[in-house]
């Protein structure tokens, strides 16, 4: 395990692209820290969203961990990119000739996807502890160390959306098309999402508990939004009539579903490198 | 002898192309093999397939005898496929770690390999900014990095000026006089010619000849002669029992040999005859002449 990792490892951080995306990738995480010093001005009033409660235990692991898995598509980039240009430089085939099987190539990919994404949870995990204890107006231990299974989702999110992200370098072979293909996947989903709801199905319920089974929609349903769960939102909610009450809690129905999605593109990259003569 | 590779019946077909056509070969230790055969010929899909890059359609191979999975077996093998495949933002010397990682061995013949090709000075440099005589001498560096039981050479010398020919033929020579066994595909016969003990010729993915190269060379010697009259010349060559066949060209008698005779006796079994012949000269068929006369042939009635 340790020596494809460090194949892999060794194959992203000399590219010069690849290292510069990482870190910057690790640096514009850091800033949701400056969320704290941001002021919003909405006509005679000034919001200041630190006073607001959203760095709050335990409010803030779901706050932070949805504004961080956006940043995922600086990973997607360098991820579909270490897969495609295996094929453009022909370095697949030499890897395996050189000894590798195509089972430890898979793996070593996947060994540094799940890598990706430890690190971006551990570094998450950090930034909102500090965020926390320095904003937050309870800090007792039993509170700061509740609702955690948000990071729990924050990772699978990651892994999931990753393996994707491999599984497409490895069907289209060239980075940008791969990355083309993500965003018309993305349109695939909306479109058969709206076609369920207002053309087939004609009911939202039901469409709701289909389309929670897509790949990308069950990644993004791992977390939803934390916007309207915040009491200054809630209570113009209230005031406005809106009463339902919205789930914001993490699934353990969802992540399966996500862990399932990631077994099947790894298992399905396998297979295709597998049938594919080079 | 130990047996490297021993390939049975091994098919491949790309939809109605028969790529490689039930080709057997059995590679001993210490030998140097060549595979000869125009382009398209299956040289490349038969070394794709050994090298697990390629999916069989039928038939078998084993490396060392079957004792090992391929990819474990191929730890122990250095190939070159057409072109030199680098990971063109690392220099050399990565490049080269990188190939140590994934065949688990240390980085202690990273040097010594650079060294034999002579691209030490240039082991920081990037491997995009290398030309392509430097990076086929890479590939060669990172094929021997593990001191391999075999080393496999697809066309290697394609595309290269005359000095980068020469260069890589040197260390393929140097190379084969250490004893160590490789197989060598190409479509240059001289190049075969002048390094390989034994040959495999290749035409639509079917083995022509399979042996070695002496015998394919000297199995049919034969005499060009010249006298002042051809018929009787004829006449009398057709009672000699060491000849097997005759023909007439450009004012010369090719006569083909199927025993072997010497010229002398060939030039005194004449003159007894009361022949005095003009021009006497014993060939042989070059490899090259031997292969278009291989290729050339009618595909084989089946």
């Amino acid at each position: 395990m340790k020596r494809l990792l460090a194949i892999e490892l060794q194959k992203i951080w000399k590219n010069k692209a690849s290292r510069v995306l990482t870190i910057a990738y690790f640096v514009l995480l850091s800033t949701i820290a400056l969320i704290t010093s941001i002021k919003f001005n909405i006509g005679l009033f000034s919001i200041n969203p630190a006073e607001m409660g959203i760095f709050n235990f335990p409010f803030i692991w779901h706050f932070t961990t949805y504004i961080a898995v956006w940043y995922k598509m600086f990973l997607a980039i360098i991820i579909v990119s270490m897969m495609a240009n295996e094929y453009s430089y022909g370095t697949l085939k030499q890897n395996l000739i050189d000894g590798m099987s195509k089972k430890e190539f898979i793996i070593s990919k996947f060994l540094t996807v799940v890598l990706f994404a430890l690190v971006s949870t551990v570094f998450i995990f950090i930034m909102t502890l500090l965020l926390g204890y320095s904003f937050s107006s309870y800090t007792e231990l039993s509170i700061v160390f509740t609702d955690l299974e948000y990071l729990i989702a924050y990772f699978v999110d990651l892994v999931g959306f990753f393996s994707f992200c491999l599984f497409l370098g490895i069907l289209i072979k060239r980075s940008a098309f791969a990355l083309g293909f993500l965003l018309v996947w993305f349109f695939i989903e909306g479109a058969l999402n709206g076609l369920l709801r207002f053309i087939i199905l004609k009911n939202s319920e039901l469409t709701d508990k289909i389309i929670a089974f897509f790949p990308l929609e069950s990644i993004s349903n791992l977390i939803v939004e934390p916007y309207s769960r915040l009491s200054i939102i809630k209570t113009i909610g209230t005031q406005i009539g809106v009463t339902e009450l919205k789930d914001y809690s993490v699934h353990w129905y969802g992540i399966l579903i996500v862990l399932a999605w990631t077994f099947i593109f790894m298992l399905l990259s396998y297979k295709l490198l597998q049938k594919r003569d080079l | 002898m130990e047996t490297i590779l021993s390939i049975e019946n091994l098919n491949k077909r790309f939809g109605p192309i028969h790529a490689v056509n039930n080709v057997s070969i059995e590679i001993l230790k210490g030998n140097v093999y060549g595979i000869l055969g125009p382009n398209g010929s299956g040289k490349s899909t038969t070394l794709g397939i050994v090298l697990n890059v390629v999916n069989k359609t039928s038939g078998d191979y084993h490396w060392f005898g079957g004792t090992m999975q391929t990819h474990e077996a191929l730890k122990k093998v250095g190939a070159i496929i057409e072109r030199p495949n680098f990971y063109p933002y690392m220099t050399a010397r990565e490049n080269l770690e990188l190939v140590c990682k994934i065949k688990s061995i240390s980085y202690s013949k990273v040097h010594e390999k650079l060294k034999l090709v002579g691209l030490l000075d240039r082991e920081n440099s990037k491997f995009k900014t290398f030309s392509l005589g430097m990076k086929q001498r890479l590939a060669i560096a990172s094929a021997l990095l593990n001191d391999p039981e075999i080393l496999i050479l697809d066309e290697p010398t394609n595309g290269l000026d005359p000095q980068g020919i020469h260069q890589i033929r040197d260390i393929i020579k140097l190379i084969a006089s250490q004893g160590t066994t490789i197989l060598l595909a190409s479509h240059l016969l001289d190049e075969v010619e002048k390094v390989c003990s034994h040959v495999l010729i290749l035409r639509k993915g079917e083995v022509l000849y399979s042996g070695s190269v002496d015998a394919m060379t000297s199995n049919e010697g034969f005499f060009e002669l010249q006298s002042d009259d051809h018929h009787q010349l004829m006449t009398q060559l057709s009672t000699n029992e060491a000849i097997d066949k005759m023909s007439e060209e450009n004012g010369k008698v090719y006569a083909y040999l199927k025993k072997p005779l010497e010229s002398k006796e060939l030039n005194r079994f004449l003159f007894e005859k009361g022949i005095v012949l003009n021009h006497l000269v014993k060939r042989k068929h070059s490899l090259e002449e031997q292969f278009l006369e291989l290729t050339n042939k009618p595909k084989s009635k089946k």
